[in-house]
């Protein structure tokens, strides 16, 4: 069973989505052991004992997370499939680059892909976060993390 | 899509994998899986059991000393590219890595994983060659062996790796004060993969070049050292012109098989190879090719 199997299926995280099936797209991004991973391309027991955040935690309760915030204030969807993993991802780049260049980001994203073309303002909504959380990138780790053993 | 059904056994130590290896007869190593699970969702391979590798420590992690790099199999690309310390010894490496793919293989993709899977359009296999890297390995009751690149790559998706042994660590040397290594690729626009890449190591004393090791790949099924252009190199001035010279003397080393598709044809790629090898010596000697 594949990761993203496991999430949607059996614990109902639907929040990652499934889009190519070949790793490319990005669409099932989630975080595992603090470090993004297509969850498509990993096996469930691959996981087994890792700490996994999917868009579902990155909110501290009713508080959106800056960079959701972020895509909200600046339109950074279209039809939003590819949001959740656009989101992780993006939340991942910051941490390893709390003050990318407008390139950086279009860089940063080459794992995940837009169908609606609407590049521009994701963009937008990742140089905003980086420069309302200023550096302050790793957001209290609280809630909706799936955290599992066998 | 579903992977077939598979038996899964997660391997503690190298010796237990090779254990594993050895009691299975159709069984398969995954390490960071992203060069098999696509493969098994598409089942263009069925093992019926993997052996999971990815938690052994001993496989992990980046040393260097007496001028020496050793990778562990494990390590993923992303510790390779963010690896200052590597950037400053083998700084080649770093770039390479971090060229391979996108941010979540690099994440996930490990160098064993990549060199073992010896995807003709893969940028490990050239960078490696052109370094004079070596593979050790790791075999049935505690065996090991080393190996080059040229002995170890036989064709597309296939090595000189046994049925029971494990690449345990790469090892290239550290570069001197007067080398310079530069890897260059024309990378499929869409999968990041290597249309045609070019390595080079050059050592530079004053201006003239006094050795050269260069490889190219991705347009052909196993690395090749491009030995023509290495003659014409070494004696000469690092200028552009002497550069364009000796890249023109590429197609002397491509005698062999080409490869071409759909996206790119042979004789493309073919004409490519001299682009990339005049690319990375022109960045590597830093003589501006505009």
């Amino acid at each position: 069973m594949l990761l993203v199997h496991f999430l949607r299926e059996e614990l109902g995280l639907t929040g990652t989505k499934i889009g190519c099936d070949t790793s490319q797209c990005g669409a099932c991004v989630v975080s595992m052991n603090g470090s993004t991973v297509k969850s498509c391309t990993c096996l469930a027991v691959q996981a087994d004992g890792a700490e996994i955040a999917t868009i579902e935690g990155l909110a501290n309760g009713s508080e959106l997370h800056p960079m959701q915030e972020a895509f909200w204030d600046n339109h950074g969807l279209q039809c939003g499939y590819c949001t959740a993993g656009m989101i992780m991802t993006a939340v991942e780049m910051l941490e390893r680059n709390p003050h990318p260049s407008s390139d950086e980001v279009r860089a940063g994203l080459e794992g995940n892909l837009c169908r609606c073309t609407g590049y521009q303002n994701i963009v937008k909504s990742i140089l905003a976060a980086a420069e309302k959380m200023d550096g302050h990138a790793h957001n209290d780790e609280t809630g909706g993390h799936a955290h599992h053993d066998h | 899509m579903y992977a077939p059904e598979f038996e899964y056994h997660r391997a503690a130590t190298v010796a237990e994998a090779i254990q594993l290896l050895s009691s299975n007869e159709d069984a398969k190593l995954i390490a960071g899986g992203h060069s098999l699970l696509p493969l098994l969702k598409l089942r263009l391979a069925r093992p019926s059991v993997l052996v999971d590798i990815g938690r052994i420590s001993e496989l992990k992690g980046i040393t260097i000393s007496d001028g020496t790099v050793r990778i562990g199999a494990l390590t993923t690309h992303w510790e390779i590219s963010s690896s200052h310390d590597l950037e400053h010894a083998c700084g080649i490496m770093a770039e390479a890595a971090g060229g391979i793919g996108d941010t979540q293989v690099r994440n996930r993709g490990t160098i064993g994983g990549n060199v073992v899977h010896a995807d003709p359009a893969s940028d490990w296999p050239t960078v490696l060659t052109a370094l004079g890297a070596k593979f050790n390995i790791q075999g049935a009751g505690g065996s090991t062996r080393t190996v080059e690149p040229g002995d170890f790559f036989v064709g597309p998706l296939t090595t000189t790796l046994g049925e029971q042994e494990v690449l345990t660590s790469i090892e290239a040397p550290t570069l001197g004060h007067h080398q310079r290594a530069e890897y260059a690729k024309m990378a499929h626009p869409a999968s990041g993969f290597a249309v045609v890449g070019a390595a080079v190591v050059v050592t530079v004393e004053g201006d003239v070049c006094t050795a050269a090791r260069i490889a190219v790949g991705g347009l052909v099924p196993v690395p090749v050292r491009m030995t023509s252009v290495e003659t014409a190199l070494v004696g000469k001035a690092l200028n552009q012109e002497n550069i364009a010279e000796a890249a023109s003397h590429a197609s002397n080393d491509l005698q062999g098989e080409i490869l071409g598709d759909f996206f790119a044809s042979a004789e493309y790629r073919k004409a490519m190879a001299e682009v990339e090898i005049r690319h990375a010596l022109f960045h590597a000697t830093e003589v501006s090719h505009h």
